[in-house]
């Protein structure tokens, strides 16, 4: 966190001059580390292990917070009985299609709950569980449960079985750690959590970039609800995101599967009707605020095509495109490089060195007709067709690159407005403090006349497929001598307005399912309430409460704290004056506190829905969470995952060790792409190494701000492998002396720093050594080296489409790699020798 | 000129996250030119050392006790000593103490001499290659001017030096000096009382060997660790005596000559 979010970790210090306890996990010594209370070094790729033994550890101790559990998780639900776990399968789940490599949920299900009649091919392919980053998945009304939590098959049971394994034992073989500082770990936690004290769990983006990282993150949801960690303040589990406003593109997508709000893009067969797609949202009988997702579809529609949108035309639903299948950008990728492509936007993107297996980015983007890319210098992803590591290979040669490249230049944050939403789903405008150099525009800019001149060029056009395009409701305000759109007319869609007055909608439930309301993303209206630009409130935190509800806005409804109302006990007091945050006031009838409370506010702590209620009237007044359709905290996950109902610990896709746990080695339900420009390393002696990538404080992501800049350059001038003092000596590597890392994939050069910093660990017995590099570098800029992100292959987590790009396997040799047509045929060696190639 | 308050640094290292936010604020604010690119191999840090192009610099030391790993962080700068050398040494008057209390090159004055380098215990002030006149951290005189309170917290004019505005976790503090030296005796018990018995100040006493620094530290090592003089001596304390010795000589060598006169006459 200090080393990404120094900003940020200055509320950590803050903590810790407080008396706050930090741990730090990390396979490597960082900056965080170094401020940390205690570090605990880990083997990469090991996180659900070392997580399951603090399952273990809390459940095998009773150390849970039992009345919060009981109360506001689904612990005492009963499961179907036809439920399998790993621990009876030997790593796998019941319901897996070895043929397929799916799994069939059914058999996950709660009891008496009939499985889903899901497609769970199609559910794959398009990466269905994204949608639920707001909200749990549909499932029917009514669930058994055991508040005894005595039945073999409630989930508190399933789960202590599933994780019994898990001990400080198994621990310290699977992930390196010492038994003693992993305890050290479990006591801190538990000791600080529970009726008086929370302890928050932090993680950086790169903990996702795994082959099971919702998993990861799963783990941590649990640990954090058995203690009483969830909905109150000083708790939560926080993601820490790569770049400014990351939510904000998943809350207002650029993701293939996602309309705004957590709308599902539709599915040519799964949501062939406009009413196919409604009740694929809302779900008959469906709990919570789900329910009302038919107004926020139709002021989507509305927002969109505006006049166009009619009742009887379904409010245009057939101009959405639909999906066939996995349309991410790593299918999206390899689909370049086999021709498949023909055009590609670059948005502030550098993929020729930020993405996983960046040989096939580079290759993927030399067989366009054409590529656009918008950023403030010429990186890598713009010149790599001239200057690239394949062009010194031979393998592209830039008189005959067919693609045509448009670079464009691009305003950077200071140079134009707009609003960046941040990790807390805060919601902060930014002014525009100079106007851009030269050519340079902003993504508004270049976005709203791109539709214009698109629009223009199709106005004649009676082909019902432009249709779509004309129909548009494209008409923002613009302004200054390049008609500046204006940003504050875009967050005024957003937030939604009455149709017929053009007045901004006070938040999402004043939306309307009759066409009288439009909304660009339902979860962020309330942004522009009473015709102000909530976003850019910014009351000094001297002048207003700790929460501090007057800087910025956060959705939904400006709550800084998502599910709050878990802060009150059932009956809806604080569960301790010193962590009180909302409450029930009964005298006036009302849920009051620090916060808005993430409740209706009306609604009495003993209400208990009649039978056969729906929609919000079904929650009952002491469940908090209400966005799951049981308004309970998941511990177990009856539907809604691909790979399984609980985390379980697999290896990584490329590791040198075999499970210890189970015989099925990887998580069985990655999704995978074999072919031959696209090698995945089975446990092979040839790499014997672990190597994970990372970020240092003076650089950003692939470089494209911060390798141009001189100030930041010379800060950190060229690329570095990390190795400790062992492998050095191992290896024969010198301080400051060049190296070359291997994969199946690539290998990259740089010089080698020897540091205490990273440690060897004792795995299963033998010695696992592990390498750090930066993946900052490439050809560009004034500080220039080799990519990390080249060393990767593409495996990505089934839920949600993202690769593993934090670990894999490599081989280090002393000296530069070879240079020319020779590197391809060095590689093509090691796969030989890895049996990953014949001949 | 009207005398304000003194203003200093304090520099809590134990709170240094390393991020260099300090250097690179620094850099952009004075327009200093870039050390150029090189990979040190000191942990970190690849500017190495204060010098003409570095008026922050961030040491990173990595220490392993008994297994233990410690990677101690800390952001240097000009003392701006309350006996300053430099300032006592340069010949043109381009060194000259602010109403701040702080000690500023000006650069249309400096003629390049040079001997104000030597003339540093901290081997702070360093002549620019290719420009010759000596350059160093004016505590952002420029910004701290603005408004003419010093940029006191909450005074509504000045701006605080580039350095400590940047500065993520509060380790650069800014401010009159002897609050700061009250924060940091506080700071200095707090630590002491969780237990951080290596911590301890430095620069912070009037009595040491420059009458006490106007930008002083928290360190949780010796000071040599980070490269620091442990007992830092104006090296111009003791011209005054040589001084008065020389020009006892003097005296007496004429009392000489003019005894030898008188003499010759009698």
């Amino acid at each position: 966190m200090a080393e990404c979010h120094p900003v940020g970790f200055q509320w950590v210090m803050e903590a810790k001059r407080r008396g706050a306890t930090v741990i730090h996990i990390d396979p490597r010594f960082t900056r965080t580390s170094a401020l940390a209370d205690t570090y605990v070094p880990i083997r990469a790729g090991t996180d659900i292990a070392f997580l399951g033994g603090v399952v273990n550890y809390i459940l095998g101790n009773e150390l849970d917070f039992r009345e919060y559990v009981l109360a506001y998780t689904n612990a005492a639900t009963i499961v179907d009985e036809s439920y399998q776990d790993t621990e009876d399968l030997d790593g796998l789940f019941s319901g897996f299609d070895p043929e397929k490599g799916v799994y069939d949920p059914g058999s996950w299900q709660y009891a008496g709950h009939a499985p889903d009649s899901g497609d769970t091919d199609a559910d794959r392919e398009t990466a269905r569980p994204l949608r639920h980053e707001s909200h749990g998945p549909p499932i029917p009304a009514g669930t058994e449960r055991d508040e005894t939590l005595r039945h073999p098959r409630c989930v508190y049971q399933i789960l202590k079985r599933h994780f019994a394994r898990y001990t400080p034992e198994m621990v310290e073989r699977v992930c390196g750690v010492p038994r003693e500082k992993f305890l050290e770990v479990c006591q801190a936690w538990t000791r600080n959590s529970g009726r008086e004290r929370t302890s928050a769990l932090v993680y950086s983006v790169g903990w996702t970039q795994h082959t099971v990282g919702v998993q990861y993150i799963r783990t941590g949801a649990i640990i954090q609800l058995l203690l009483g960690n969830v909905g109150r303040p000083g708790g939560g589990v926080l993601a820490l995101r790569g770049h400014a406003s990351i939510q904000g593109s998943t809350d207002i997508p650029t993701l293939f599967n996602l309309l705004p709000g957590y709308l599902p893009m539709p599915h040519h067969a799964q949501h062939a009707s406009f009413s196919d797609w409604v009740a694929a949202i809302r779900h008959p009988g469906q709990k919570g605020f789900w329910a009302d997702a038919r107004a926020y579809a139709v002021s989507l529609l509305k927002a969109y095509w505006g006049d166009a949108a009619t009742a009887e035309n379904d409010y245009c639903y057939g101009h959405l495109p639909r999906m066939t299948g996995d349309h991410g950008t790593y299918q999206t990728v390899l689909n370049m490089v086999d021709g498949k492509v023909k055009g590609y936007f670059l948005l502030g993107q550098n993929p020729a060195v930020g993405s996983a297996h960046g040989r096939a980015q580079r290759l993927g983007m030399a067989n366009l007709d054409w590529l656009v890319v918008r950023d403030l210098y010429l990186v890598e992803s713009a010149t790599f067709w001239k200057d690239g590591p394949e062009v010194a290979t031979g393998e592209l040669v830039p008189e005959e690159c067919r693609t045509e490249v448009f670079f464009l230049p691009a305003a950077s944050h200071v140079e134009k407005e707009g609003s960046f939403t941040q990790t807390q789903r805060l919601l902060q405008w930014r002014e525009k403090a100079v106007d851009p150099p030269g050519d340079c525009r902003s993504e508004l800019w270049f976005v709203y006349h791109l539709g214009r001149i698109i629009r223009q060029k199709l106005a004649a056009s009676t082909l019902p497929r432009d249709r779509a395009v004309l129909d548009l409701a494209w008409d923002y305000p613009v302004s200054g001598q390049h008609d500046e759109p204006s940003a504050t007319a875009v967050l005024r869609e957003i937030n939604g307005f009455e149709v017929a007055s053009g007045e901004p909608v006070s938040g999402y439930t004043a939306l309307k399912d009759d066409g009288s309301t439009a909304c660009g993303c339902w979860i962020y209206s309330g942004v522009f309430a009473g015709g102000v630009n909530q976003a850019a409130r910014r009351r000094p935190g001297a002048e207003q409460s700790w929460v501090a509800a007057e800087w910025g806005w956060a959705w939904p409804m400006n709550r800084r704290l998502l599910y709050n109302r878990a802060s009150a006990d059932p009956s809806g007091r604080p569960w301790s004056p010193r962590k009180a945050y909302v409450w029930w006031d009964a005298g006036k009838g009302r849920w009051t506190g620090h916060d808005v409370p993430d409740f209706e506010a009306d609604k009495d702590p003993s209400y208990r829905p009649p039978l056969g209620a729906t929609g919000v009237a079904a929650i009952a007044g002491d469940d908090p969470f209400v966005m799951q359709s049981d308004g309970k905290g998941w511990l177990y996950v009856p539907t809604g995952l691909i790979d399984g109902p609980l985390p379980t610990h697999y290896e990584p896709a490329e590791s040198p060790v075999a499970n210890p746990l189970y015989r099925q080695q990887s998580n069985p339900a990655r999704k995978t792409y074999p072919r031959p420009d696209n090698p995945l390393d089975p446990i092979s002696a040839v790499f014997p190494y672990v190597f994970t990538v990372s970020r240092l404080t003076e650089h950003h992501t692939a470089g494209g701000m911060s390798r141009h800049l001189e100030y930041l350059s010379e800060l950190q001038p060229e690329m570095f492998i990390e190795v400790s003092p062992e492998l050095a000596a191992e290896r024969g590597l010198s301080h400051l002396d060049w190296a070359h890392v291997v994969t199946a994939r690539a290998v990259v050069e740089a010089r080698v720093m020897v540091t205490d910093r990273l440690t060897p660990l004792r795995v299963a017995g033998r010695t696992i050594h592990q390498i750090w590099l930066p993946y900052h570098w490439g050809g560009a800029g004034l500080s220039v080296g080799d990519s990390a992100n080249d060393l990767f292959g593409i495996v990505l987590d089934p839920n949600v489409l993202i690769q593993e790009s934090k670990v894999g396997t490599c081989d280090l040799r002393p000296g530069r790699r070879p240079t020319g047509p020779e590197l391809r045929r060095y590689v093509d060696g090691y796969l030989r020798r890895a049996g990953l190639r014949k001949g | 000129m009207s005398v304000a308050e003194r203003m200093g640094f304090f520099t809590d290292t134990s709170i240094c996250i390393g991020c260099k936010a300090c250097e690179v604020a620094c850099k952009e604010w004075n327009a200093i030119p870039t050390d150029g690119l090189d990979l040190l191999g000191m942990s970190f840090d690849n500017t190495g050392q204060l010098d003409a192009n570095t008026w922050r610099h961030v040491a990173f030391v990595e220490q392993t006790h008994d297994g233990d790993l410690r990677w101690l962080m800390s952001s240097d700068v000009c003392k701006h000593c309350t006996h300053a050398a430099c300032l006592d040494v340069c010949p043109t008057g381009s060194l000259f103490r602010t109403e701040f209390g702080t000690v500023v090159v000006q650069e249309d004055i400096c003629n390049g001499c040079g001997y104000c380098v030597p003339a540093c215990p901290y081997g702070v002030i360093d002549q620019r290659q290719g420009d010759g006149r000596a350059w160093k951290c004016t505590m952002c005189y420029d910004r701290i001017r603005a408004g003419g309170d010093g940029g006191r917290a909450g005074s509504g004019g000045g701006l605080m030096p580039a350095c400590a505005t940047a500065c993520p976790t509060e380790s650069i503090q800014y401010g009159p000096l002897d609050e700061l030296r009250d924060r940091a005796a506080r700071r200095l018990e707090q630590l002491h009382g969780e237990g951080v018995a290596q911590a301890r100040l430095y620069g912070h006493d009037p009595a040491d060997g420059v009458g006490g620094d106007g930008a002083f530290f928290l360190l949780l090592d010796d000071p040599e660790v980070y490269g620091l003089p442990p007992d830092p001596v104006v090296t111009t304390r003791d011209l005054p005596a040589m001084w008065r010795r020389a020009g006892l000589a003097a005296l007496a060598m004429a009392a000489a000559v003019v005894a030898s006169f008188v003499g010759g006459s009698s």
